[in-house]
């Protein structure tokens, strides 16, 4: 039995230790919000955070997760919108949407580490998530306003 | 079609009948009443007004706008409904909007062309205008005023004169038991008046979005249903000879494995065929299907080998084809001699790859059956599933969920089908997911072409002669197993329409035998005709010594439109009248002579390895000129620091959208540029997920895309392509401003670009 707690809720899993989390949050715990995009850690549609950090969740597997704090984006804005959701919104990012779970999930993470981030240092951590609509323009504007900046 | 006039239930009801349940299924009469049924669950239908398909207002207020198009992306899914709200006078606020479901009654819904605004600003006007003026009617009756004193003030009725005052919601029940007004009766607002189209809004699902509670294809779920990973042919067309499904069933999870055929040609938006492997979760099945061991006939198209094939398509390209488009003589004009260029272009297949896969969920019961289904065309999902099931399409219901991405690929639905012919074997609800693999091995893919260019320069440095010659296998080789030739709307695409001040120009064109499943791709056959072209015109400046945007003008030539049926006899300029539509090169002059203006084109002095670009292209009747920067180090390593790309989309509803759609066309410009490319080995397709198959990451995007629309009250025109056709040639002609080297070949992973 696998123990964890995801969005703060205590949870365990019986079924097989090698199945990805992302498996697990969709299918199992109906937490839609985090995507699948390409089961390799290749495009960051699946990012949550494991214990404060970005993780891909296509490639962690329960044995990996066991123990952990897991956060999705279903949790972020659970006490009010966090200011990373509010900028997304403010420089209306989205365009499809189906990246932008991962990608904000990834910018909270940067920001927690590097709360004033320079241009490289949003490229070199936001650089793992793919958007094929191509707002990165934005992402990059929106992540800087979050961090109190005006792009 | 007149969605208002045919369908209203009212006009309709006058004279016939009263009761308005009633009305609908006679109104819809015995072949198809089941969508009259399907389609009153829908809270427009069920408002208390209701004069169009496309709205309903209740007597709380709330305007419901039936979004019958899909959102992936685009924002049509709040640019339309914002046109009928504007007409409407209705508060944005106060509108809830409603994705339809698969219906024939709102006419086309395959979200593809980049056609929503085109073909469906002036219903949603009417549809807004209509219920306006039924309301204005309803109050005017109530105080005894005449109607023309009354007015409208963002949901409420006003009656200036005595200060009289009705808010929408307190009027819907009158207005409801007035007859339609004709189209000749309504009165639409001056420009002066909108409060939202040219305005724009942000997308009606930004803040889901943001919070992860927007619902994608992909998160479709309802009780009782399996999950599905299918192992298809790696070949197209190829048959299982065997597998073994020993090993998948051990597989904790895994339930049972079922077959699927293989599509009788042509294959059309059929199921490729293979082995489905069922689990009670998508990561079992996937696992699951892994142990399978198939064994594959791999039929005829195993022959295809893409380096080989790419020599045979050059090949073609060298030699005399059927002209397209003949305008005064070529062949006199190169025998009178001046400088004579050449050169010759070549662009790989393509993938979609949008971020959201293939995905879809279906529920077959007795004879009916429901889809979840992330698509570009619900219509077309009852249509392969009618065919395939041998149900009535009257019998399937398309929900459209938002599409994490389409890009062309979500029209074709074989994979709803899919899900259906599943859900029906296993008597329970069924969701196919398709890997980001089989989302790359097993696409409708964008063409392979080859394009051949030769023109006479004449004493000024001006063509004198322009022949342009392409080679691709068609899209046509998707519908019809003789499918070689390339049809005229592929050839419409910045083929037949160059609109170039030569004498004498030729665009000839020759079929190839597809050995992949080809489909369109965002701006379809304008990607490599436009590398063409404007790659080309760009080598014919370099060789008369001219500057490339002054030489580009030269070429469009002064403003005229393009008489274009003259010499093209075939050209359907994207489904437009020419009227309304014209090929104007005036238009053309515009977007160019803006972008130079607003780029800084010549004012600085490039620096090492720096350079400049510039193409233009009409397509989706948008006009689009694009400046892009490029720095290349010695080790020829690439930046694109600014892109700058002016529009002429005619009247546009949602600026910002707009912005975002151009902005967005940069990196997918940038990635089919840079590294896209599909190749095949015995007709497996080489490439398989983002390793094999890169896309733009933000380090390789544009650093700055600048979008300058011009303002104009032109019919509205596309704007979800029409950003992507000129970004490779103005990328390679600044790539040869920076570094002398031309690159005629994509992708450009492909070139050295190094010192």
């Amino acid at each position: 039995m696998i123990e964890l707690k995801v969005n703060d809720v205590p949870r365990s899993f019986d079924g097989e230790p090698d199945m990805p989390l992302l498996w697990y949050l969709r299918d199992m715990l109906a937490l839609t919000g985090t995507k699948f995009g390409c089961g390799m850690a290749l495009c960051g549609a699946c990012t949550v955070h494991q214990n404060g950090k970005a993780i891909r969740s296509c490639v962690t597997t329960m044995q990996r997760a066991a123990g952990s704090d897991i956060r999705t984006i279903e949790y972020l804005g659970v006490n009010g919108l966090h200011p990373v959701q509010k900028a997304w919104m403010e420089v209306n990012v989205p365009q499809c949407g189906y990246c932008q779970s991962g990608q904000i999930m990834q910018a909270v993470a940067l920001l927690a580490q590097k709360p004033k981030p320079t241009d490289d240092d949003i490229d070199n951590i936001m650089s793992g998530n793919i958007c094929r609509c191509g707002t990165y323009q934005r992402i990059r504007a929106a992540i800087k306003a979050a961090a109190g900046e005006r792009p | 079609m007149n969605p208002l006039i045919d369908v209203s239930r009212r006009s309709f009801l006058q004279g016939l009948l009263s009761a308005g349940a009633l009305v609908l299924s006679v109104r819809f009469g015995a072949e198809n009443l089941w969508a009259a049924e399907a389609v009153a669950g829908s809270r427009a239908d069920e408002s208390v007004l209701h004069p169009s398909v496309y709205l309903g207002v209740d007597t709380d207020g709330t305007v419901y706008i039936i979004a019958h198009r899909s959102e992936m992306g685009t924002t049509s899914r709040t640019s339309l409904p914002l046109v009928l709200a504007d007409e409407l006078d209705a508060d944005w606020s106060r509108v809830k909007v409603q994705q339809a479901i698969g219906d024939p009654r709102y006419g086309s819904q395959d979200t593809d062309g980049s056609h929503s605004i085109r073909e469906f600003y002036e219903p949603m006007r009417q549809g807004g205008a209509t219920a306006r003026l039924m309301l204005i009617r309803a109050a005017a009756q109530q105080w005894g005023v005449p109607e023309a004193e009354c007015t409208t003030d963002l949901h409420v009725v006003i009656h200036k004169a005595s200060g009289k005052k009705a808010s929408y919601g307190d009027l819907a029940t009158a207005a409801a038991k007035l007859p339609v007004p004709k189209k000749e009766e309504l009165k639409f607002k001056p420009q002066s008046a909108w409060r939202y189209v040219g305005k724009g809004q942000t997308s009606y699902d930004l803040a889901d979005i943001c919070t992860g509670k927007a619902q994608f294809g992909m998160d479709a779920r309802i009780e009782g249903m399996v999950y599905a990973s299918i192992e298809r042919p790696p070949v197209l067309g190829g048959k299982l000879k065997s597998y073994d499904d020993k090993a998948p069933l051990q597989v904790k999870g895994v339930r049972q494995t079922l077959t699927i055929d293989t599509f009788t040609p042509p294959h059309h938006f059929q199921p490729l065929g293979g082995i489905a492997v069922i689990a009670d979760n998508t990561w079992s099945a996937m696992k699951g299907r892994k142990k399978l061991n198939p064994v594959w006939d791999n039929g005829p198209h195993a022959v295809y080998n893409s380096d080989q094939y790419k020599k045979e398509l050059q090949e073609t390209a060298r030699k005399p084809a059927k002209a397209a488009r003949n305008q005064g003589d070529v062949d006199s004009a190169f025998a009178q001699g001046g400088k004579v260029i050449e050169a010759e272009y070549y662009v790989p297949h393509l993938a979609h790859a949008s971020m959201e896969p293939p995905v879809a969920l279906a529920d077959y019961r007795e004879g009916k059956v429901t889809v979840w289904a992330s698509t570009q065309n619900p219509q077309a999902v009852q249509e392969v599933i009618s065919e395939k099931l041998g149900v009535p399409k009257e019998a399937v219901t398309c929900h459209v969920p938002l599409l994490g991405g389409g890009f062309g690929r979500k029209s074709k639905p074989d994979y709803a089908a899919e899900a259906a012919i599943l859900s029906k074997a296993l008597g329970r609800p069924v969701k196919v997911v398709w890997s980001r693999e089989d989302d790359i091995c097993f696409d409708y893919y964008h063409t392979v072409s080859a394009m051949y260019m030769k023109a006479s320069l004449g004493a000024d440095g001006l063509p004198t002669a322009w022949l342009q010659r392409s080679v691709f296998p068609s899209i046509g080789s998707t519908f019809n197993v003789n499918g070689i030739a390339a049809g005229a709307g592929e050839l419409q695409q910045g083929w037949t329409d160059l609109p170039f001040h030569v004498p004498n120009i030729r665009a000839e064109n020759s079929g190839a035998a597809a050995h992949l499943r080809i489909g369109w791709l965002r701006s379809v056959a304008n990607i490599y005709h436009a590398f063409a072209a404007q790659s080309f015109a760009d080598e014919c400046a370099h060789a008369a010594g001219r500057d490339s945007l002054d030489y580009l003008l030269a070429l469009i030539g002064p403003p005229r439109i393009v008489d274009i049926k003259k010499s093209v006899p075939d050209y359907p300029n994207y489904g437009g009248s020419l009227e309304a539509y014209p090929i104007d090169t005036a238009r053309y002059r515009r977007v160019i002579e803006l972008v130079a203006e607003k780029s800084g084109w010549g004012k600085q002095k490039p620096g090492k390895g720096q350079g400049m670009g510039i193409a233009v292209h009409r397509s989706f009747l948008t006009y689009v000129a694009t400046v892009v920067r490029v720095e290349v180090n010695d080790q020829g390593e690439l930046r694109i620091p600014r892109v700058d790309t002016a529009v002429d989309a005619g009247l546009v509803v949602n600026p910002e959208a707009t912005r975002s759609q151009f902005e967005g066309a940069a990196v997918f410009g940038t990635s089919l540029a840079r590294f896209g490319e599909i190749t095949a080995t015995n007709g497996v397709v080489d490439q398989s997920n983002f390793d094999t198959y890169p896309v733009t990451r933000m380090n390789e995007a544009p650093s700055q895309t600048n979008v300058y629309i011009v303002e104009s009250s032109a019919p509205p025109a596309g704007v979800g392509e029409p950003g992507v056709p000129p970004f490779a040639p103005a990328l390679c002609n600044a790539i040869f401003a920076a570094t002398g080297k031309r690159v005629r070949e994509l992708p450009l992973s492909r070139s050295n670009l190094g010192a």
